[in-house]
Parts: structure tokens; sequence; C-alpha cells
């Protein structure tokens, strides 16, 4: 078989997993299959990216081919995102199945199943070229994360996971419209023939209520600011794991849809021109760096602090999205990656901690730093690497942002680039503070250093936080060519 | 009459309006669901309706038809039906779960139910 006969396994296999871990026993099981399932898919991902940042590869479905049957077609784009979120899901299944145990107990065969469907979903979103196949997968997998999410310890885990429904799905639905315009418009759902279709009928009212309805249900599926509402919530009920997997990923392909329907179906061109978009993408962008800092920074819940960081961090990547440069979308890119890694290690040194003290309240991590010091310090690295200090991965995204920003010719926004990264050092700090200056109150337990299974996972991911702020080949090649291959032209970047 | 030659968009649009609105403005958790439902069926008139042709005979082959009704939004809309079902049974069950946990599925009662506000909750 050739490499492009591969390519789809890696959706395929944890579509085809799930179903047998609903039915396998016990705990060590379900973990087990769902583990080699993403790392299978890891695996294809990673051996695909090469090829494909060479030249978009292209898979039939059934050996129709393309613009009548479905096909999967991956660029330099989608390969990159593709390998994060596989990769994320190997890193957060290592690291989840202690915590998994503490809080869902026995039988996690239906878990583990509703995860391998998420993680499928969102490889689907990925690696499809078919506008209405984006719809299904986003469906697949909003549907398993909303039921993940209700297996959360907590009671208003429920809440959370109802309220995400119904605004995931008007943003799906909405989504969907804008898919049918295009379709009603063109006689065509595969992206590439859209994209060669749409020119004709680009001047029509449909086509542009079209690429506003994707952008608000685009928006609403990432986060983006006014519509940020059900993120803090499903992140903070979420069991840690989920936490630490939908924070790395499920925002990210919302963004990667969105890029991609702006760049590849509708045209850069197009896109900003009969849409404010730059304006508006800059002011959203703007509002959710600050508004998330600053919101965060008065989080009592950890988790919940964390998500506002992510509504803060999701602006960075707008950001460069709105500079509507080459060196603009390689930096959202890089922070697409970069943020991925950072928010999975605070998740899981936040987890890591719920799954020692039983809560991720910040009096709870008063006194933690000697006791648990592996934890902790793997918490202030990543915090270092959300602030964005040299030698982290967060800094050479916000180096790259910057440059872009620069670029662009817009360098009042670095001074709020570096303000908001600012705003980062006080919530970080806050919890350093409470971890090494606060004392351990007296009435509570000595509490010992998490076990290996959490700490080896841990450390890995705050590992690859560093060594992806100084080996920076494989993360801005990977954010080069996704650029390259949405605008098809070669960055300014150095 | 331009206007009425429109009508399944204006019968869409309006549809769309009351399920949104439903979704917005109700408390109750079933009549959310309920307008996210009407919300949803109404894009699926959409497309259904975009697959229409005038003249045209259902898209089963057979002797002395030549134009047939476009059967792709059809099948994109089975699907999409789907998802929709999936989509409510999901939401059910969870408002069940919230029925069970709260003891009510009225948006405003749980909120008077839960202690202050984000500051408060503990893990």
């Amino acid at each position: 078989m050739t490499l492009i006969e591969w390519m789809p396994f890696s959706v395929l296999v944890p579509l085809i997993a799930a179903p047998v871990c609903a039915l396998l026993p016990g705990r060590m099981l379900p973990w087990l299959l769902a583990l080699l399932a993403a790392a299978a898919s890891t695996l294809i991902a990673a051996l695909v990216l090469p090829a494909a940042m060479a030249g978009p590869l292209s898979y039939a479905f059934g050996n129709w081919p393309p613009p009548i049957g479905i096909e999967y077609r991956v660029d330099g784009a989608n390969a990159f995102v593709a390998l994060l979120v596989s990769g994320l899901a190997v890193l957060a299944t290592l690291w989840g199945r202690k915590s998994v145990d503490d809080e869902l107990g026995e039988r996690q065969g239906v878990f583990y199943s509703l995860f391998l469907l998420a993680l499928a979903g969102l490889m689907g979103i990925t690696l499809t070229g078919d506008a209405f196949n984006v719809f299904v997968f986003l469906e697949i997998s909003s549907l398993s994360t909303y039921a993940l999410i209700a297996h959360g310890p907590d009671r208003r885990a429920l809440l959370a996971s109802f309220r995400y429904l119904i605004m995931g799905t008007v943003g799906a639905t909405f989504f969907l419209i804008g898919v049918g315009f295009l379709y009603i418009m063109t006689g065509t759902l595969n992206m590439v023939d859209l994209a060669e279709r749409l020119p004709q009928v680009a001047d029509t009212r449909t086509v542009q209520v079209a690429l506003a309805f994707i952008i608000v249900g685009m928006g609403l599926k990432l986060a983006m600011l006014p519509l940020h509402l059900w993120l803090p919530n499903a992140y903070t009920y979420a069991p840690n794991f989920i936490s630490v997997f939908i924070a790395g990923t499920a925002t990210k392909v919302a963004l990667y849809v969105m890029i991609r329907m702006i760049y590849t179906v509708f045209g850069a061109d197009y896109s900003y021109g009969v849409l404010p978009l730059a304006a508006v993408f800059l002011a959203l962008a703007l509002a959710g760096m600050f508004i998330g800092a600053w919101t965060a920074i008065f989080q009592a819940n950890l988790k919940r602090m964390l998500a506002w960081s992510s509504i803060s961090q999701v602006g960075y990547m707008l950001l460069g999205l709105a500079l509507g440069t080459a060196a603009g979308l390689t930096a959202s890119f890089l922070h697409l990656f970069n943020h991925a890694l950072i928010k999975a290690a605070l998740f899981m040194a936040v987890g890591t901690v719920a799954w020692r003290v039983g809560s991720v309240r910040i009096e709870a991590f008063h006194g933690l730093g000697r006791q648990m010091p592996w934890t902790m310090t793997a918490f202030a690295l990543a915090g270092l690497s959300i602030i964005g200090i040299p030698t982290t991965a967060g800094f050479i995204s916000k180096w790259y942002l910057i440059m872009a920003a620069m670029d662009a010719g817009q360098p009042w926004l670095v001074a709020l680039i570096v303000i908001s990264s600012l705003m980062a050092v006080i919530y970080v700090w806050r919890v350093v503070e409470a971890a090494w200056f606060k004392s351990r109150p007296a009435e509570a337990e000595p509490v010992r250093e998490a076990p290996l299974a959490l700490l080896v996972p841990l450390w890995l991911v705050v590992g690859l936080n560093f060594w992806f702020g100084l080996d920076t080949r494989l993360p801005v090649a990977g954010a080069t060519a996704a650029a390259q291959a949405l605008i098809g032209s070669t960055g300014a970047l150095p | 009459m331009a206007a009425l030659g429109h009508i399944n968009y204006w019968i869409v649009v309006v549809l769309m309006m009351i399920g949104f609105y439903c979704v917005i403005a109700r408390g109750n958790m079933a009549k959310k669901m309920m307008g996210l439902n009407i919300f949803q069926t109404s894009v699926f008139i959409l497309f259904i309706s975009a697959g229409k042709i005038i003249g045209g005979s259902t898209p089963i082959l057979r002797e002395g038809v030549d134009v047939y009704s476009n059967p792709l939004p059809h099948v994109l809309i089975l699907t999409a039906i789907v998802v929709g079902v999936a989509t409510t049974a999901v939401g059910l069950a969870l408002a069940m779960r919230i029925k069970e946990a709260y003891g009510t599925i009225e948006d405003d009662l749980i909120h008077d139910d839960e202690p202050a506000a984000a500051d408060e909750d503990n893990r």
C-alpha cells in the first residue's frame, strides 16, 4: 500500500476502535486500546506530514473521483493540524489513566470509546476535503465531547455540557446553512471544486451570507470572544483528562476549518474584501486577549483560570489571522501548535494536583511547592511557556506574531501583545506564589508527590515545550508549509 | 407575486427564527431542545427545497421521464437528520440527568439553586 492509501486510516483506526472499546471490560483494556489507536493515528499522521508538505495528497473514497465522491485532501496545513491532534491525544491518554480511574471508577470502556469517537471526529474534520463531511465529523466530535464533559465529577458538568450542546449545535447548524448556500450556488461540496466555481458567483449576496454564516458558526466552535460563553464551564467541569484533550485540540480544529474556508474555499482576497474580516478579527482578537487574561487573573478555580487563559490565547491566533498576511498566518498556525502543548501541560499539572489533593482551588495549592515539587515545577515551567519566556515554545509563537505585526506595518500591536503577556505573568505568578510562598494550612493532611504514571507524561509535555522552544524546525516548518499551502506563496519570514 | 414564488424560503426563515428564539428565550431545557429541533429542521427544508427542480420528477429512473429532482440534498439531509436525532437524544439525556441532579430543568431555578457564582465553586 502506498502512503495515500494509509492516510485515511488515521481517521478510521480510532473510529473502528471506538465500538470495540465500548465492549471491553474493566479499566486497563479500554485504556490500552485507546492508547494504541491514538498512537497508530499519530504514526500515520507523522508519516503523511513530509509527503503532504511537498504537495497535496488526495484520496478518493470508494474510488469515486473527487468532485463526485468524498475526497480526503491533505496538504501542509491539515497534515500539520492532524499530527498535532493525534499526538496530543496520545500524550493526554498516557497521562489520563490514573486521573480517569480516580474520577470515573469501574467500566471505563464507554468513556474511552467516546474519547476515540471525539478523536476520530477531529481527525476527520482536519483531513477531509469535502465541506459537508466537515459538518458530519464536526457533529461526531462535538456529540462525543458533550457526553465526555457530562462525565465530570461535579453535577455542574451536566449543565456545562448542556449549554455547550446548545451553543455547539447552533454553531454547527450555522456552518451547515453556509455550506447549503454554497451548494445552492455552485452545485458542489468539494472544497477545491468550490474554490474553482465560486468566482463566477462571487458577487451574489448568497455567497457573502454563506461566508458570514460559516465565520459565525466556526467562531462559536473556536470560542471567538463574544461567542465564548460555553468554554469556561465546559473546561472547568469536564474530567481532567478531557480538559487536557479538548483544551489542546477542539478549538484548534475549529480555527483550522475557519482558516481553510477563508483561504482555500473563498480565497483570502474575497473573504477580506467582502466582509471587514481584518477589522473584525483584530477587534475580537484584542478583546479576547485582554478580557480573557483579565478574567483569568481573578479566578479562584484554576481550571477555570486556564479556560479563560485559553480564550485569551485564541485571541493571539485570531490576531495572526487578522493581519491577513502570510507571516500572520504562519504565526497563527505556530501558536495553534504551541498553545496546544502549553495548555495540555498546564491542565495536566492542575489535574495531577487534583488527583492528589482533590481540589483545584487556589487555596489547595498553598504550600504545595515543597510537598509536590515535581508537579509544581512542571506547572511553573509550563507557565513560563504561556507567558512567552525565551527558550520556551510560547516565546517562539509570540516572536513570530510580533514579527508578523511589524511586517504588516502595525507596530502598536507589539505593545499590546507584550502587555497581555504580562497579564499572563500575573495569573501564573498567583499559583507560584500560593505554591512556594504560602505555607501549608496547619490542619491540612500532608501530601506526597504524585506517582510517576502522572508525572512522566506531564514532564514529557513540559519537555516538549522547551524542546520546541529551542529546536523550532518541526513547528516552524509545519506552520510555514501550512501557510504556504493555504496562500500558495512563500512567507516573508526569516 | 415574486415574493410568493420563494414561499419555501420564507417558511425556512420563519421556522429558523421561531427555533432560534426558543433556544435563546426559553429557560426550560426540553423547550430549548424543541427550539433547537425546529431550528435544525428549517435548515433541512432549506437543503431539500434547493434540490427541487420545477417539473422534475422523483429521482427514480423510469421510462418517459427526463427531468429529475436533485437527489443529493436529500441524501445529505438524511445524514443531517441522523445527526439531529443524535443531538436531541444527547440533549434530552443530559436534561434527564440534570433533572436527577438538580430536581428541575428550568434554567432560572437552577441558577437560584447554585451557591453564588463561579468564585465559590469547588471541584
